[in-house]
């Protein structure tokens, strides 16, 4: 049981990262990480409504009958993302103003209802909270990446520091598809890397 | 039939509840969210007229600006909120202008929607501070890869014209329209 909640709590954070194996949450992925801000403040955002959706509807999973299953989880996606959105307007003013309307499009992301639909509704609320940190963590770890792979590239800052002349695509839409694609390339090279001697491994024994 | 009835009496719940727990929310959130929005006016305005102690919002027409006074009560000048398109969306910013009118005292951009690297510049320090003691009349120019000469000139952001050009048309409209009203 602890050995498996270990492993849906890390199974997020690479083996199935939400972004970069699943491709899941692209809009937000390509559209606020023009700079680690925003991307860390997207990533945590998401994974607040991600851990408390999945939570509540894996603990009422068994009563909410299946054909209304899908309009159960998106009202109470949808009430935590606007909780999200009123804490963030409240306390972090300048954060909500950056990330604009992509605070109350996390209600569509495929991630939050995706676990919702594959995980949360077929688990514990133990195993579901587990899953669900890992993926928001893995979400989150994905934007940072982006976020920080655009600001020193296109804005020539880290943190607010120049550095250098600008790369101004990598800021631009165009810029996101560029550094998401080489990021999933390099996984898949590492994963295709490890998994290597481990076929030749087989063999051998065979 | 049963099948139907928990169909309907759940999701009524469900919605209930998350009504319910959103109503609590936000009017716990309310008080921060409008103090939120009084301190970036009040910071806006002191930006663009540093000496402001008071102000008093006059609204006439589609025109809304503010008036400023010192600490002795004297009137220093007026923070005009304007806004109009940009490139991708609507700009909206706040231009100081000193008490006769011809100068400009500072301009801070509120809110935009231009590239982020390019025209969103335009909320830089470095672009806004040029509209400091920038001549009222005749209306604002801008200039492209050169200083500025006169003294109603702004250097455009390189790369992003447009944008640069639509802040000088914004201020420029509303700042005739409120000459007109006076």
């Amino acid at each position: 049981m602890k050995k498996n909640l270990f492993y849906e709590f890390t199974k997020g954070l690479w083996n199935e990262s939400p972004t970069f194996r699943q491709l899941l949450g692209m809009c937000p992925t390509l559209a606020v990480t023009t700079s680690v801000i925003n991307g860390f403040s997207m990533g945590m955002a998401t994974s607040f409504v991600l851990i408390c959706s999945s939570t509540i509807i894996s603990f009422i999973r068994k009563l909410i009958p299946n054909q209304v299953r899908i309009a159960s989880y998106i009202v109470i996606i949808a009430a935590f993302v606007t909780v999200a959105d009123l804490f963030l307007k409240g306390n972090f003013p300048a954060v909500s103003k950056a990330l604009g309307p992509f605070i109350p499009l996390i209600v569509v992301n495929c991630v939050i209802l995706g676990r919702a639909e594959a995980f949360a509704a077929k688990n514990n609320p133990l195993l579901s909270f587990a899953d669900a940190l890992g993926m928001g963590l893995g979400f989150t770890l994905a934007l940072t990446m982006l976020g920080t792979i655009r600001e020193i590239l296109g804005s020539g800052t880290i943190f607010g520091f120049l550095t250098f002349e600008p790369w101004v695509v990598m800021i631009l839409p165009g810029g996101a598809f560029i550094t998401l694609g080489l990021l999933i390339g390099l996984i898949n090279f590492l994963k295709q890397k490890a998994n290597k001697p481990e076929v030749h491994a087989a063999c051998e024994v065979k | 039939m049963n099948k139907l009835v928990r169909m309907i009496v759940v999701l009524t719940v469900i919605g209930l509840i998350s009504g319910g727990i959103l109503a609590l929310v936000y009017n716990l959130s309310l008080p921060k969210i409008i103090a939120n929005q009084e301190a970036e006016t009040k910071a806006a305005i002191f930006k663009v007229l540093p000496e402001t102690k008071s102000y008093k919002k006059i609204i006439s027409g589609d025109l809304a600006y503010f008036d400023c006074f010192a600490d002795n009560g004297e009137k220093i000048g007026t923070a005009i909120l304007c806004q109009g398109n940009g490139y991708q969306g609507v700009i909206k910013l706040l231009v100081g202008v000193n008490a006769d009118f011809s100068r400009f005292t500072g301009m801070t951009v509120l809110e935009q929607l231009e590239t982020p690297g390019l025209g969103a510049k335009i909320a830089t320090q470095d672009f806004e501070s040029q509209f400091k003691q920038l001549a009222t009349k005749p209306p604002i120019e801008y200039v492209k890869n050169m200083k500025p000469e006169k003294d109603n000139q702004i250097e455009a952001i390189t790369g992003a014209t447009i944008s640069s050009r639509a802040v000088v048309n914004i201020i420029n409209k509303t700042v005739e329209k409120l000459l007109e009203l006076k």
